[in-house]
């Protein structure tokens, strides 16, 4: 076998230093020095982007916040105005609602009073047609007139016998 | 003279080109040293095409070259850890120049100078007492425990040391003959059922069939064996650093 022809040992271990290092010294101090750079470049370019794109997320976030407190605003006020509205129209009716009872009671009262006033006059008036009739009648059935305030005294007491 | 030819192991043998002595040492510049100054031109173009431009998103060639150094890198992260990071230069080349080399040797014509048992043992050895030169000066004389595995019973020692030795001493050699044994048994195979070819006539089919198999399965075989060779290389250098 050729492989082992010690003759051609010191050659090809000659031009296999000379090569690795040829080789060696293209990848130490060009190539892997090169491509490090140029990949954490790229590195670094990817997370400038992504932390931009995170940036403007955060600043969209910050609008979108900003619109949803508005509107938040928006609606408080907006109920605010429809309560106090509603107060007022709830006061207002109320205040209405109290006058016209309370002129309404004063009718009602106005007209018991004229009820009751009619009522006692009538009764008045029965009392003194019952003590006539009463001594008509008496006089009548045993031909004496019977004295007015003895009538009168037995009318009231029939009546109150009769409450 | 024809037999000659069809001999799989011409292949192999080497041949000055420019004869260069310094007394008694021959320096001749050979067939293997032409292979050698080939492929690491190859690898020189290869990596600074890929990195000339440098831009953001890699073209072809960029992105083979960032493959390439990922890959690297990548056994490197996950074998050594980050102490291997000093060591990333010379892996890599390691790597490119096995690759190339083997890769090279596919090419019909061409020399392979990995199927040369002095070159793959020449890298090993390199590789072999570099690491154990790591090794001492890493952790000094303690070093040396790393023959008497922890948790061994001390009565084991007799036992346990010359085999930590011998496995130690064995692993240049084993690395040297699996490169240059792939490469050479890969490439006589090759040889030698193309010779059959002309031989059988019309049945030549079955072994040219055969061959263009085969040297897809080369190709696979040169990748892994520069695969395998680095990725040993970084197990050494993982317990040179870390002593198991």
């Amino acid at each position: 076998m050729p492989q082992f022809d010690t003759a051609t040992f010191l050659p090809q271990l000659f031009w296999l230093t000379v090569t690795f290092a040829c080789l060696f010294v293209v990848v130490w101090r060009y190539a892997l020095p090169r491509m490090s750079e140029v990949m954490v470049a790229r590195q670094r370019h990817i997370d400038s982007d992504l932390e931009k794109a995170s940036g403007l997320r955060q600043e969209a976030e910050a609008v979108l916040a900003d619109y949803e407190k508005a509107l938040a605003q928006a609606r408080s006020q907006a109920a605010e105005a429809v309560k106090q509205a509603s107060d007022e129209m709830a006061a207002e009716s109320a205040r209405r609602h109290e006058a016209f009872g309370k002129k309404l009671s004063a009718t009602a009262r106005e007209a018991e009073g004229r009820i009751t006033s009619a009522k006692e006059e009538a009764l008045a008036h029965v009392s003194a047609v019952a003590g006539e009739v009463a001594t008509a009648a008496a006089t009548k059935l045993i031909g004496t007139r019977l004295p007015a305030e003895q009538v009168e005294s037995a009318v009231k007491a029939a009546m109150r016998s009769r409450d | 003279m024809a037999a000659e030819q069809h001999n799989p192991l011409t292949q192999f043998e080497i041949k000055a080109l420019v004869p260069i002595q310094f007394g008694q040492l021959d320096f001749s510049f050979t067939n293997s040293a032409l292979f050698m100054v080939i492929a690491v031109t190859l690898a020189t173009a290869f990596l600074t095409i890929g990195t000339r431009r440098g831009s953001l998103v890699p073209g072809r060639w960029q992105s083979m070259a960032e493959i390439s150094y990922e890959f690297v890198a990548g056994m490197i992260r996950d074998n050594v850890g980050q102490e291997g990071r000093k060591y990333f230069p010379f892996i890599f080349t390691l790597f490119m120049f096995v690759l190339f080399g083997n890769l090279l040797g596919m090419l019909p014509y061409s020399f392979t100078y990995t199927s040369h048992i002095i070159v793959t043992f020449a890298l090993a050895a390199f590789v072999f007492v570099g690491v154990t030169v790591i090794g001492f000066m890493k952790h000094g004389l303690p070093f040396l425990k790393f023959l008497m595995p922890t948790g061994v019973p001390i009565y084991m020692a007799p036992l346990i040391v010359p085999i930590e030795i011998l496995s130690y001493f064995t692993r240049p050699v084993s690395l040297a003959l699996r490169l240059f044994a792939n490469m050479t048994a890969g490439h006589t195979m090759l040889k030698v059922f193309a010779g059959f070819v002309a031989t059988l006539g019309v049945l030549g089919v079955v072994p040219l069939a055969l061959v263009a198999a085969l040297t897809g399965l080369e190709f696979i075989i040169a990748f892994l064996q520069a695969y395998v060779f680095t990725i040993l290389t970084c197990v050494y250098l993982n317990d040179a650093l870390h002593m198991h």
